[in-house]
């Protein structure tokens, strides 16, 4: 016996000692408003991304109005869009690329990257890897505040005279360079750029805490191989975010120094009007590359969190352990890696070296292979689990069919001698809405249906969950698969209208299906607005761990308080993923179960993990000789 | 060992303690890894822009020479009071983090006057990108600088309240390891606008 070092387990541990395990009492404003509990936050970034979420698909149908009804006349809604309605009652050019613009923006930014890696990996960190809070809370309220205050500039932009920005969420220069290109150039682009640049310190300051909480913050026994999923990719999407985000802000600096201060990074040979533009020497594919060496990482930003919340959601309702846990976190990590270097595939057609353009094809097409792996493993894991097709469940199968459908077409765009076909058309518009869009949409949208609970205490509404999920799955297909035709017949992205000439009204017909499809998925969006709205006060009251699931913070109680656990933080035994387990009393196991208590269902390496028993009966706690 | 009540021995394999550092040194050093992606994408955006052509070659001003060498100094300075706080020698410090932070100043000052130079030397914000990008870097490495030297004034107050000693050097650490890598990447800066011009 002298050689075990005997301590008993109710002594406390690093956590503990750093303080609020007791619920705070603070007055409102510090409790719902200036919070820096994690919990709080994450919904503040839900509430604002759902209304973001709201005004960009708002803007959507308005420009899906004008292609697929180019003749109606919308004067019913002068009360709303005033002036930007022209006398014939149809939606006014510049108006058409502003709503174009503002829609990629918010939609990339204020509510996939914001509104879905600002609300989980918020709300999911210290919760499932076992810590009171983030890294640093308040660093964590600044995060929200900064993201806020850029909501603010980038919402008024859509009310001045001149409108908001209007030359594309990928803001080319001169286009956006020069206030006498468009109008939206002007005040527009200026508050665009504001509000980019308080959103990309609201992601880095973010992206730092989450990075550091997941590093230094985890519970006892939480080593990385025992992370569930979710925690890995909003790991690898926190990294991705700190290495780009300050490309992009290196890119709008020398565009504000270009607008504002006369410089010529981006501006060269410009004649407006006859009159030569006095800059010169600049060069506007300089900003193409700054912008897409974030841009390309952006779209892993996005899709990551989705990617993780479907790992876990799809293992729990599946009743199985997800397949290839090490392959889904090793394709996670080469994804990120690559999302550094073919950031060129989104220039194929700048003129650049042919040599150049083989490497980032070869670069882009071996995305392909962690990709498929993932799906791959979400097929296995699905086949011949006990499936419980709860909505998030139905969510996270859309995601997948989606990532699959979307991700087939970029092999396609990914070379760069089809590109010189596709580039710009919308068979792009159809490939990235389906692989990045909708499948993280549906990411996000599952995560709340499977997180709701833990969230708010309450259940969502079931049926009204299934309809939301048919009614959109059905609603995005309709949207964008035609789109793949229109593109391959070479219509080009952006344009305002394409029936000024006989031979490009082909496809109208087509094209208004799209638009009604684009009114039903918005109109469905509604029916899950309502049943997040009712749920949080009249759904029916949820236990704490709903959907049976293994990983920490279903240990919590159903309203976890500041500090989430009410004791001790429980400690981690086993990995996030024994559901089914051969010999289990249940059909799971969860994260803090140790293996001694499941003789029944233990492989004999993990027999081997139970140390040893005392003769009386009663454990000891044993641990290594290694101080 | 007394109180043994066999439910709170169940327990019997014990999970390691996870591996961890200090979560604001870590956030810290998370920090510096954004500020090398602005720079390193500033310089690539040089080079890139360079390649093209049309490049206005200029001689950099002879005074940031001198400035490099006194960020380097004042590094040393800062290593300097950060030994002296690890050995509770409290006047030291104060001294130190101060002429560290006046050499902050003057390395500041140094730059502004480089930047006169090049404007008497016919280069301006406004002109060739050669230019524009020398400005906008150096002036974001000033920025730096200065946000480096509000830090300083932050633990010089720290200081003088005594709340810098060998037993809470948390700040100290941050503060050197910051000062440090703003001079080490102004040495970057220089040595690339050196090669590269």
């Amino acid at each position: 016996m002298a050689a075990v070092d005997l301590h008993t387990h109710t002594e406390t541990h690093a956590h503990t000692d750093n303080g609020h395990d007791e619920h705070h009492h603070g007055n409102f404003w510090t409790n719902y408003v200036f919070s820096e509990d994690h919990k709080v936050i994450a919904k503040q970034f839900l509430i604002t991304g759902m209304a973001w979420a709201l005004i960009g698909g708002v803007l959507s149908v308005l420009f899906r109005l004008q292609l697929g009804f180019p003749e109606s006349n919308l004067s019913w809604l002068q009360p709303i869009l005033g002036s930007w309605l022209t006398p014939e009652g149809k939606i006014d050019p510049e108006f058409y690329l502003a709503l174009v613009t503002m829609h990629g923006t918010i939609m990339v930014f204020f509510v996939l990257t914001a509104g879905l890696s600002g609300t989980f990996s918020n709300f999911l960190i210290p919760l499932q890897i076992g810590a009171r809070d983030m890294a640093s809370g308040f660093m964590n309220m600044l995060s929200y505040w900064f993201f806020f205050l850029s909501s603010v500039i980038m919402f008024t932009s859509l009310f001045i005279s001149t409108g908001p920005a209007s030359g594309g969420w990928v803001i080319y220069p001169p286009l956006s360079a020069l206030p006498q290109a468009m109008q939206g150039s002007g005040l527009g682009m200026t508050l665009w750029l504001v509000a980019m640049a308080l959103f990309i310190v609201s992601s880095l300051l973010g992206g730092i805490n989450y990075i550091t909480t997941v590093i230094n913050l985890r519970t006892k026994g939480m080593s990385f191989t025992k992370l569930p999923l979710t925690i890995w990719a909003f790991f690898f999407t926190a990294i991705i975010g700190v290495l780009s985000f300050p490309v992009l802000f290196a890119a709008a600096l020398l565009l504000i120094f270009d607008r504002s201060f006369g410089t010529s990074f981006y501006l060269s040979d410009i004649y407006i009007g006859g009159e030569a533009l006095p800059n010169q020497g600049g060069s506007p594919i300089l900003f193409q590359h700054l912008f897409w060496f974030l841009g390309h990482p952006e779209v892993y930003i996005v899709l990551l969190p989705a990617l993780g919340i479907t790992s876990e959601i799809i293992a729990t309702n599946s009743r199985k352990p997800i397949f290839g846990y090490k392959a889904m976190v090793g394709s996670m990590l080469f994804i990120a890696i690559l999302s550094f270097v073919v950031w060129a595939h989104h220039m194929f057609v700048t003129g650049m070296n042919p040599f150049l353009g083989s490497i980032f094809t070869l670069l882009t097409l071996i995305i392909a292979v962690p990709s498929a792996v993932k799906i791959f493993n979400y097929v296995t894991t699905l086949w011949k689990g006990n499936i419980i097709f709860t909505p998030a469940m139905l969510f996270s199968i859309g995601l997948v069919s989606f990532f699959l459908t979307g991700g087939i077409t970029g092999i396609f765009l990914g070379n760069s001698a089809i590109d010189i076909q596709l580039h710009d058309t919308y068979f792009v518009v159809a490939h990235f809405h389906l692989v990045m869009g909708s499948a993280s949409f549906f990411g996000m949208v599952a995560g709340v249906y499977h997180w709701f609970p833990k969230m708010f205490g309450r259940m969502l509404d079931e049926k009204l969950g299934y309809f939301h999920f048919w009614l959109t799955i059905v609603g995005v297909y309709m949207v964008f698969f035609p789109m793949h035709y229109i593109g391959i017949a070479g219509f080009p992205r952006r344009y305002y209208s394409w029936t000024n000439f006989e031979t490009f009204s082909g496809f109208a017909d087509l094209n208004m299906m799209v638009s009604v499809a684009a009114i039903i998925t918005l109109a469905a969006q509604f029916i899950f607005l309502f049943n997040f709205i009712y749920s949080i006060f009249r759904g029916k009251v949820a236990s704490a761990n709903p959907w049976n699931s293994t990983t920490l913070e279903w240990t919590t109680p159903r309203h976890p308080g500041h500090g989430n656990w009410p004791g001790e933080i429980p400690t981690v035994y086993r990995w996030p993923y024994d559901y089914s387990k051969p010999g289990a009393k249940e059909d799971f196991i969860q994260q803090h179960i140790p293996y001694s208590e499941t003789p029944e269902s233990n492989l004999p390496h993990e027999n081997e993990l139970v140390k040893l028993e005392l003769d009386n009966g009663s454990a000891i706690v044993v641990e290594d000789q290694k101080h | 060992m007394e109180k043994m009540i066999s439910s709170e021995f169940k327990i019997v394999e014990e999970p390691k303690q996870t591996l961890a550092m200090n979560p604001k040194k870590f956030a810290m050093w998370l920090f510096i890894g954004s500020v090398v992606m602005l720079f390193a994408s500033l310089t690539s955006a040089y080079i890139v822009r360079q390649a093209e052509g049309n490049w206005l070659y200029f001689e950099l001003p002879s005074i940031l020479t001198i400035s490099t060498i006194v960020i380097l100094l004042s590094s040393a300075t800062m290593q300097w009071a950060y030994w002296s706080a690890k050995k509770d020698s409290f006047s030291q410090l104060k001294v130190l983090v101060s002429v560290t932070a006046l050499l902050g100043v003057t390395f500041l000052v140094l730059q502004f006057l480089g930047w006169k130079d090049l404007v008497a030397n016919q280069v301006y914000l406004v002109g060739n990108p050669s230019g524009s990008f020398l400005y906008v870097i150096t002036g974001l490495h000033g920025m730096h600088i200065i946000s480096a030297i509000v830090f300083l004034l932050i633990v010089l107050v720290s200081a003088f309240r005594l709340r810098i000693h060998a037993k809470n050097l948390l700040q100290m650490e941050m503060c050197t390891t910051y000062w440090h890598f703003l001079g080490g990447l102004w040495l970057y800066l220089f040595v690339f606008l050196l090669l590269y011009r």
